[in-house]
């Protein structure tokens, strides 16, 4: 969704999402292509397409939101970047880097007894290198949380369970 | 004549501080009256209001401010605009602001903050007003430049009075006020993210048409956003075309005449049988402007079960909130009226549905055990109807006597009727008659107030006075807090904890202390001639009525059950409680 940058206008949606008991999965906040405007990406987990359909509609009743695009039932690009400090003693580091090779992830730091991978892509990439790396031990994970675009063709509709509103 | 529009602009661009612009602002607006209680960070405000010319009503407590402001919104259909200072003076009105976003009422409402330097650093007096009030609030505004103002002002004001009405704040720093710009209060409003849809898509319309024409049991629940419309008359219009017989809300009472041969009454928790029944039996409901309160459906799931659901409402949101709507319209209430008697149709053919709700309404109408010699409340309301000939201004707090008065005072026209629904507000009554009565000079305002209620917010008794407003304060006075005590004899096995208040102060003395005329009648004898001798001065009068304590207010529908559960419908079936 698109709003006016203005003081305190993510206060005001995440206040909505609490005033009206929606759960948040994530949320990213960045300046658009217009000065003044900002898009917001949130993940939200609903029961049914009424909860959703009420989310959308409460947050266009707010005066500074200017769009709101359920997009969960179209064709998105989702991309989600996560920082994963794992816990490595320099033997093990080679099976790290095959490991995470098909991910296209990157090592972004090199410490005496970590790593940190630096991994980018749709939520459910991300949650499965986290996954193969928890056996090496995981010291920290930092996750933007998703942002995403519908795509230019809605051909191939996704589906995901949980409910994308932009 | 071009002279003058030249000095007409140049006026315009001057450059004067954020409290003059406040003022001209408000002048612009054509602002007949503010409500409002000084303080420091409204100092340079007051000041500049001190001889402006604009009418101010000094409450005895911000509470009592907003609460005027919204009797005065109510009545006059134009914004309620209070002033409060930064701090205790914001938060003070945050019951209000709730009340006002609850029940749609139109309010600007201007607090003072701390001077913008010191904002964040817990300064004397600060509180995060916008922060508190995000929520209770259809938008909210801080003033970070001085230069902004007249544009805030201007589109807190279209915000306020147009879509869903609302209360919106602006937050003010003190520097603000103080700081001078220029005062260009000429530009248009620019709100891309703001467009309510007014007129009703034509294609649902021709729906909800067709629905009608197909329809044996079709019913109308109309609400506040009738009023809020203006669209009383289209409403009568429409269901006398259509003959659909007509049932209100709680706030939209008023709406459509009582009356009515089409009328059913309130529906809901304390509605009548027959509006209930109607709710239950109905094969097409035509909701309009109506947000299907719990309080209206009772339980969802046995709401409406036959019914196709049709809904008119100019905030999308309402629509397919509460109940799954078939027919939704975004739409003035108004606006979808005037479309759908034009359209005129073939009429529901209702005749069978109408001689069924005839025979429910003969057979089932509200009543009370009239015991000679004690002063029953539902009494004393058909009293105040008959004295006033159902035509004043009337205000209530919250509780059993706002029930009654819903039940009893048949409301023939609208604009008549003040009260708070959403939120349940006690202390409501009084300060809201007095912006009520300062909104209709001429009518005659009664404030029907529990004894409960009225002492969260008598100080007002003050303002009443001073302004000599000829206001009848009639204390329904059952000594408790009777609406908990009904929920406590029904519910938690008569245990009543801390809802009896036979400790009173003397309320005719009270009113004396204020310099106004108290009566007080114990009995329904007493109550007669008291009554007769407060409507005949056109002075305020505060009316200490004693009534049954014990009486419970019926029919009612208990708290999950469905609306045709409602139990107190017969007499003999209240005795046995
Ligand atoms: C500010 C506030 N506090 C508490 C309540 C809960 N409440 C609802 S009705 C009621 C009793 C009101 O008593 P009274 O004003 O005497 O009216 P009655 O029901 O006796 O007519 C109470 C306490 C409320 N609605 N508002
Ligand atoms: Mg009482």
């Amino acid at each position: 969704m698109t709003v006016h940058n203005r003081p305190g206008v993510l206060n005001r949606i995440t206040g909505l999402f609490t005033k009206r008991h929606y759960n948040i999965e994530s949320i990213t906040v960045g300046h658009t292509e217009t000065e003044g405007i900002s898009r917001m990406t949130f993940v939200v987990n609903v029961e049914d397409e009424r909860t959703a359909e009420q989310i959308t509609k409460q947050l266009n009743k707010q005066i500074d939101v200017l769009k709101v695009h359920d997009i969960t039932d179209q064709a998105i690009v989702a991309r989600e970047l996560a920082l994963i400090k794992v816990a490595v003693n320099p033997a093990a580091r080679q099976e790290i880097y095959t490991l995470i090779e098909p991910f296209r992830a990157a090592i972004v730091d090199v410490g005496k007894e970590s790593l940190v991978i630096q991994v980018t892509g749709e939520p459910e990439k991300v949650e499965a290198l986290i996954d193969l790396l928890k056996s090496y031990g995981i010291k920290e994970v930092a996750r933007t949380g998703t942002t995403a675009f519908t795509r230019g063709s809605q051909k191939a509709a996704a589906s995901y369970k949980t409910a994308f509103i932009i | 004549m071009a002279n003058m529009k030249v000095e007409e602009k140049r006026k315009q661009k001057m450059r004067i501080s954020g409290a003059f612009m406040l003022i001209e602002a408000l002048k612009a607006e054509k602002v007949e009256v503010i409500f409002g209680y000084p303080g420091g960070a409204v100092l340079p405000i007051y000041d500049k209001l001190y001889d402006s010319g604009i009418f101010h009503v000094l409450t005895r407590h911000e509470q009592g401010a907003i609460h005027a402001a919204e009797g005065y919104a109510r009545i006059s259909g134009k914004p309620g605009v209070v002033i409060a200072t930064s701090g205790p003076g914001a938060t003070n009105i945050v019951t209000g602001l709730t009340d006002a976003m609850m029940d749609s009422l139109p309010l600007v409402v201007f607090t003072g903050q701390v001077a913008s330097g010191v904002i964040g650093s817990d300064a004397f007096q600060e509180a995060d007003v916008v922060g508190i009030t995000m929520p209770i609030t259809k938008h909210s505004y801080q003033v970070r430049h001085v230069q902004e103002l007249p544009k805030i002002i201007k589109e807190a004001f279209h915000i306020a009075t147009t879509g869903r009405p609302g209360p919106v704040l602006i937050d003010i720093p003190k520097d603000m006020t103080t700081q001078e710009g220029e005062f260009d209060y000429e530009q248009p409003v620019r709100l891309p993210g703001y467009q309510p849809t007014v007129y009703p898509n034509h294609l649902q319309i021709r729906k909800l048409v067709e629905a009608v024409s197909q329809a044996k049991r079709p019913v109308i629940l109309a609400g506040a956003g009738v009023l809020h419309a203006n669209a009383s008359q289209e409403l009568q219009q429409y269901a006398e075309q259509q003959k659909i017989p007509v049932i209100h809300t709680l706030l939209g009472l008023g709406g459509f005449p009582a009356d009515h041969p089409l009328f059913l009454g309130m529906a809901g928790m304390h509605g009548t049988y027959t509006a209930n029944m109607a709710l239950y039996e109905c094969d097409l409901l035509i909701n309009i402007g109506a947000r299907f309160d719990d309080r209206v459906t009772g339980n969802l799931n046995c709401f409406a079960p036959k019914a196709t659901v049709a809904h008119i409402d100019i905030d999308p949101a309402e629509i397919g909130k509460n109940v799954p709507t078939k027919i939704p319209i975004v739409s003035d209430a108004k606006e979808a009226l005037k479309e759908l008697i034009l359209q005129e149709g073939r009429p529901a053919d209702t005749d069978e549905w109408l001689a069924q709700l005839a025979e429910w309404k003969k057979g089932f109408p509200l009543v009370y055990k009239n015991e000679p010699g004690t002063m029953k409340p539902q009494k004393l309301i058909e009293m105040i109807y008959e004295l006033t000939d159902g035509e004043a201004i009337v205000t209530t707090d919250v509780g059993q006597h706002q029930m009654w008065t819903a039940q009893y005072y048949k409301f023939k026209q609208p604009n008549r009727w003040v009260t708070s629904g959403g939120l349940g507000t006690m202390g409501f009554g009084l300060p809201a008659a007095i912006g009520a009565q300062l909104a209709d000079r001429q009518a005659t305002v009664v404030s029907i107030v529990g004894d409960g209620g009225f002492q969260m917010t008598l100080q007002e008794l003050s303002v009443i006075q001073e302004l000599k407003l000829p206001i009848k304060v009639v204390i329904v006075n059952n000594q408790s807090l009777g609406m908990v005590r009904q929920w406590q004899q029904l519910f938690y096995e008569k245990r009543y904890s801390h809802s009896l208040i036979p400790n009173q102060p003397d309320f005719v003395k009270l009113a004396e202390a204020y310099n106004i005329k108290g009566l007080r009648a114990k009995t329904e004898a007493e109550a007669v001639r008291v009554l007769q001798q407060a409507f005949s001065l056109h002075e305020p009068v505060l009316l200490d009525i004693h009534v049954a304590a014990d009486e419970n207010v019926y029919p009612m529908v208990a708290p999950g059950k469905g609306l045709h559960e409602m139990v107190g419908v017969k007499l003999c079936e209240e005795s046995l409680q």
